[in-house]
C-alpha cells in the first residue's frame, strides 16, 4: 500500500493555529489581560506584555500578585485544554470550520490552585510555560512556571488540580 | 470602620492601579480583616458560553484582600507581599452578580502573616471560593 502523502505545512498550521485562537479568541478576561500565546509544534508559551493597568505596587512598582496568580492560571488551563484537543486537532476530528467558528469542546474547571511567589514581577514582560503532570478520566494535575528576563530565574510557579469534562458517552 | 482608617483604605485601594482595573471597592478594614467587593464585568469572564467570572479575576480578588487583612493588623508595621496562596474554587460564581471577599488575618509573627480569605456572591452560606495565604510582615 502506497504511503499517505503528507498534508501541506501550510494546512496544518492552519488548523493548530484556529485551534489555539479559538481556545485563547473567545475568553474575554485573557484578552483583558492581554495575555498571548506563541506556539510551537505542540509546545506553547505564555506571554504577558507589560502594562499600567496590571500594576499591584506603584511605589516599587511591581506586578500584582493576582495578575501573577492569574497569568499562571491562564496558562496552565490553556495547556490542559490544549493538550486534551492535540489528537483531535491532528485527526481532523475538530474540522477547521467548527474551530473558525469557535466551537469547541468542554473544557476542564480549576478545582485549585496555589502559586509561589519567589520575586517580586517587575514592570516588564512576562512569559510562562505550564506541564500536564498528570491527565486522568477525571482529575488533571498541572505544574506551571512563570519568568522575565532570565528563564533560569523564575519569579513565581503555581500547581493546579482540575476537573475533567464528561465525556459524551458517560 | 473609623473616619481616618477608612480613608486609608480608599487610599490603599486607589493606589493599586490592577485593582482600580478590576474596579474593587474596599468596604470594611481593620484589626487584621478586610473586605472588598467587584463588580460583576463582561470583560472578566472566563467561560463565554455561560458569562463565568474567571478563576484569575477571582485570584487578583483574593489576593489585595488578604494584603489589605495583613496590612490593617495592629502589629503589622508596614508592608507586605505574598510567599503562597491556595485557592479552592467550590463553585462557579453567578454571572451578574458582584463577588465580596473577607479575608483575615488569623495569625501573625515578626516575619510572617498567616491569613485566610473567602469569596461570596448573592448567597452568603455557599461561597464561591477560599484561600489560604502566608504573607511577609515588612519593615521590623
Amino acid at each position: 500500500m502506497a504511503r499517505k502523502h503528507p498534508e501541506p505545512v501550510q494546512d496544518v498550521k492552519k488548523r493548530r493555529d484556529a485551534a489555539l485562537s479559538a481556545l485563547v479568541g473567545g475568553v474575554p478576561y485573557i484578552q483583558f489581560l492581554g495575555i498571548r500565546f506563541d506556539r510551537r509544534g505542540d509546545e506553547l508559551t505564555a506571554l504577558l506584555p507589560f502594562d499600567e493597568k496590571l500594576i499591584g505596587n506603584p511605589f516599587l512598582p511591581a506586578i500584582h500578585g493576582g495578575v501573577t496568580a492569574a497569568f499562571l492560571e491562564v496558562s496552565a488551563i490553556i495547556e490542559l485544554s490544549w493538550s486534551l484537543l492535540w489528537e483531535d486537532i491532528e485527526s481532523g476530528a475538530i474540522s477547521l470550520e467548527d474551530l473558525q467558528a469557535g466551537t469547541l469542546p468542554r473544557l476542564p474547571k480549576t478545582i485549585d490552585f496555589t502559586v509561589d511567589y519567589m520575586r517580586s514581577g517587575l514592570p516588564r514582560d512576562a512569559y510562562a510555560r505550564a506541564r500536564v503532570t498528570r491527565s486522568g478520566r477525571r482529575y488533571a494535575s498541572v505544574q506551571v512556571e512563570a519568568w522575565q528576563d532570565n528563564h533560569d530565574r523564575p519569579f513565581a510557579h503555581g500547581a493546579a488540580h482540575f476537573l475533567m469534562p464528561r465525556r459524551e458517552s458517560e | 470602620m473609623s473616619e481616618r482608617k477608612a480613608q486609608f483604605a480608599k487610599q490603599f485601594i486607589n493606589a493599586i492601579p490592577h485593582a482600580g482595573a478590576l474596579g474593587m471597592e474596599l468596604t470594611q478594614i481593620g484589626d487584621g480583616k478586610a473586605e472588598i467587593s467587584m463588580p460583576y464585568d463582561p470583560k472578566l469572564v472566563g467561560d463565554p458560553k455561560t458569562g463565568v467570572i474567571h478563576g484569575g479575576a477571582v485570584s487578583a480578588l483574593m489576593d489585595t484582600c488578604c494584603g489589605a487583612a495583613v496590612m490593617s493588623h495592629p502589629d503589622a508595621p508596614a508592608g507586605t507581599a505574598t510567599i503562597d496562596l491556595r485557592i479552592d474554587y467550590m463553585r462557579p460564581a453567578t454571572p451578574g452578580h458582584s463577588i465580596r471577599t473577607q479575608a483575615e488575618c488569623h495569625h501573625i509573627t515578626r516575619s510572617v502573616a498567616f491569613v485566610r480569605a473567602v469569596a461570596l456572591d448573592e448567597d452568603d452560606d455557599n461561597p464561591v471560593a477560599m484561600a489560604t495565604g502566608t504573607f511577609t510582615v515588612e519593615g521590623r
